[in-house]
């Protein structure tokens, strides 16, 4: 197992469990009743039905990570545990904004997106939707860029993650 | 039952009778009704409790006595809420056990239908697995799945919920086809049990180092049946033990290298020589804090090797120096083996083991005597009836005053014959535990000591006791108060004593035990004590209950106060001047 960093507050940890009725509650209860915090929490079913695969990001000043990777083991319903290292994980999130957008504003909010890569998903006579896929980082920074627009609601996935490839940072 | 089941109440109980059930602790309702019908037939004797909590204690002592699982069936709702107790007494004692539920109908699930509760959600977090079945077909093989992750790994309860219609020969969802062979699908359990022998090795070297060793021998002790071996590495190696309130007889109190029980209620000697250690070797041991005190005062000067089962245990509270995780009893052989290839070493421990035998000299357990108008001391009815009794009998206890006592000052010469609540600390646990042991070992005398609040808690499973035919016997030490509470409101509160005073003459013990089908006595004079526990161990063909009127003013000693380093021991009155 990997040590954290001491930089790091956050760790993520990929979570294959079975894919069955309850398990989600039993994953949540364990962190709520050994007071382990969790930062985000992404879960949909892997390529195999059987099995779904949680992306969990931990607050490691909650609880130390090893205890947190040995009480998750514990979990009948749990399968494998892997614990991403940030320097060593591909992280995406996706964002969902509605952003206020007055018509002479909107060239500058365009601009911003296009830098990021995001995309327009919908336009309204005084706002706008737009959608931003991208490593968690890059998502908080657009976020704070639209905040001077005016943030009407927003809404993001929390991360998913798999390892990285050979030597890719 | 020797047909082959045809629906799901029968497969549930086949099921069960291929598991070896031989014994179930239950009481039928609604929900579980169908399943009742096929018990008639079955080769299980099924044991009518009178309160749900009584069966999951029942199949808990039964557990312990026996060391195979217990199994306790209920129906859905209260009788699940009811059992919710001692599931979690069972979970934090690590016990096996496997309660049936019964549940409503899976169409009537969620609709807040009669006598439904969400079982499975309520019992989550105090089970070490549970499962809702929601096909016929499944029974056999969750039930199989059951047993296995309740007795493998570290043991824990297991709980199966069955809904109604599943079960009931009268609904087509009953329906399913009997096959002998069911495989386990657990993709995600896999107990490990083997020790990492560069682990084992790096222990063994420590221990040969070390001049001030303490091995510190906890309840995983006894699951994992390891008391002949931890016997043989202790003898090979000449290092003391302490044993935990959870693993009392896992090492013999008669031993000179016993040192008895650690903790807030240890003695002096226990205490100290883990405080004093330079090495603490702890198998299938927790760091309770009950056993640690405050966790920054505890052992300074101690390196760590822990071994335990439960890979999370390891770190959970303490950084160990060497951790290893698999079963204690494959450890404790593998210690052995390498002391028996690498010799036991050379440290000198003369000074150590002096100070020990000086310890033990000047701070023995000790109670002022009894004087004339007082009532009976507790210590002294406890130790007049370790003395009147066969060396194996089984002792269960509740929780509080006499559970401390009857750990300090009888004598533990084998395994398993100790059955407490260490952990949950549930009052009310002797009279339903000692049940359960008395069903699994029915040869053996069983006495429960029970305190006066612990008793009226649960009391009315005398009455199981007595119809079903189970003649264990009750040493009530009754001193009106719940007394544990007292002492800290004595100790800790300025004896401004709160809600902690019961009632001097109601219930009427004596009474209330005869009215039970017990055979009833009250013992108030120290003469008395002996003449009514020899009638007590002679009455075999019913409950016996002997009401013994203590003194409300004794006090369980030594004492680590709460939130105070082991340092902090307090000893009896007596002891406070001497040099430590």
């Amino acid at each position: 197992m990997n040590v954290a960093a001491p930089e790091y507050r956050y760790h993520t940890l990929v979570v294959t469990v079975e894919n069955k009725a309850g398990v989600l509650a039993r994953v949540a209860g364990l962190f709520a009743r050994r007071g382990f915090n969790i930062e985000s929490l992404a879960v949909a079913p892997t390529d195999d039905d059987l099995f779904s695969r949680l992306t969990i990001v931990v607050d490691i000043e909650s609880a130390p990570l090893d205890q947190v990777v040995k009480q998750l083991d514990k979990l009948v319903n749990v399968v494998e545990i892997r614990e991403l290292h940030p320097g060593y994980a591909v992280e995406r999130e996706l964002m969902i904004v509605t952003v206020e957008a007055e018509p002479h504003r909107r060239d500058e909010l365009v601009e911003h997106l296009d830098r990021a890569g995001g995309k327009v998903l919908s336009v309204g006579t005084d706002s706008m939707m737009l959608s931003l896929v991208g490593p968690p980082k890059r998502i908080d920074e657009f976020e704070n860029l639209l905040r001077p627009f005016g943030i009407v609601e927003l809404q993001r996935t929390g991360r998913v993650a798999l390892a990285a490839l050979d030597g890719e940072h | 039952m020797t047909t082959t089941p045809k629906d799901g109440g029968q497969a549930l109980i086949r099921a069960l009778e291929n598991e070896g059930v031989d014994l179930l602790f239950g009481l039928p309702g609604g929900a579980i009704l169908p399943v009742y019908d096929p018990l008639i037939d079955s080769s299980i004797r099924h044991v009518l409790v009178r309160h749900e909590q009584g069966a999951g204690h029942m199949a808990s002592g039964y557990a312990h006595a026996t060391g195979r699982p217990g199994v306790a069936m209920v129906t859905s709702g209260p009788a699940a809420t009811n059992i919710v107790t001692a599931l979690c007494d069972a979970h934090l004692d690590s016990v096996p056990l496997v309660c049936i539920t019964g549940q409503v109908p899976l169409g009537a699930i969620g609709t807040d239908a009669f006598q439904e509760c969400d079982t499975t959600g309520i019992t989550m977090s105090v089970t070490k697995h549970n499962f809702l079945v929601t096909d016929a077909q499944d029974i056999p093989r969750t039930i199989k799945e059951a047993f296995h992750i309740a007795t493998t790994g570290r043991p824990g309860p297991v709980l199966v919920d069955i809904p109604k219609d599943i079960v009931d020969p009268n609904n087509p969802h009953s329906a399913m086809e009997w096959t002998d062979d069911v495989e386990m699908d657990l993709p995600g359990y896999h107990p490990n049990i083997e020790v990492d022998p560069a682990g084992i090795a790096a222990a063994a070297d420590l221990m040969r180092a070390a001049e001030r060793p303490v091995l510190y021998v906890g309840g995983g002790i006894l699951k994992a049946r390891a008391a002949e071996a931890l016997r043989q590495l202790v003898e090979m190696t000449g290092i003391h033990v302490v044993t935990t309130l959870m693993a009392r007889g896992a090492f013999p109190d008669s031993h000179e290298l016993c040192l008895g029980m650690p903790g807030m209620h240890g003695n002096f000697t226990a205490v100290t020589a883990m405080q004093e250690a330079d090495l603490l070797i702890a198998l299938g041991a927790r760091f309770d804090d009950r056993v640690t005190g405050r966790i920054d005062g505890f052992a300074p000067d101690a390196r760590i090797i822990h071994i335990d089962i439960d890979g999370a245990e390891l770190g959970k509270v303490l950084r160990p120096d060497i951790a290893i995780q698999g079963d204690c009893r494959l450890a404790v052989e593998a210690l052995v083996a390498d002391f028996s290839a690498n010799g036991t070493g050379d440290a000198d421990r003369s000074a150590w083991r002096s100070r020990i035998s000086g310890w033990q000299e000047r701070f023995p357990l000790a109670y002022e005597p009894w004087g004339p108008g007082q009532a009976l001391k507790p210590q002294y009815v406890i130790e007049r009836l370790r003395d009147l009794t066969p060396d194996d009998t089984i002792v269960a206890s509740g929780v509080g005053q006499h559970q401390m006592w009857a750990s300090q000052y009888w004598n533990f010469d084998h395994p398993y014959t100790w059955i407490n609540s260490g952990g949950l600390g549930t009052m009310g646990y002797a009279i339903p535990a000692a049940i359960g042991a008395k069903a699994g070992m029915p040869d053996r005398m069983v006495w429960a000591v029970d305190g006066d609040g612990c008793f009226q808690m649960t009391a009315q499973e005398l009455v199981t006791a007595t119809v079903e035919g189970f003649p264990i016997k009750v040493a009530l030490i009754n001193n009106s108060y719940l007394g544990m509470v007292r002492q800290w409101q004595e100790m800790f509160y300025d004896e401004r004593f709160s809600e902690v005073f019961l009632s001097k003459d109601v219930p009427d013990y004596k009474l209330w035990a005869q009215s039970m089908g017990c055979e009833g006595m009250r013992v108030d004079d120290p003469d008395e004590i002996d003449a009514a526990i020899t009638k007590a161990n002679e009455i075999d063909d019913r409950p016996v209950v002997i009401d013994f009127r203590v003194m409300a003013e004794e006090k369980v000693y030594p004492m680590v106060p709460a939130g105070a380093t082991n340092w902090d021991l307090v000893v009896p009155p007596s002891q406070a001047d001497l040099p430590r």
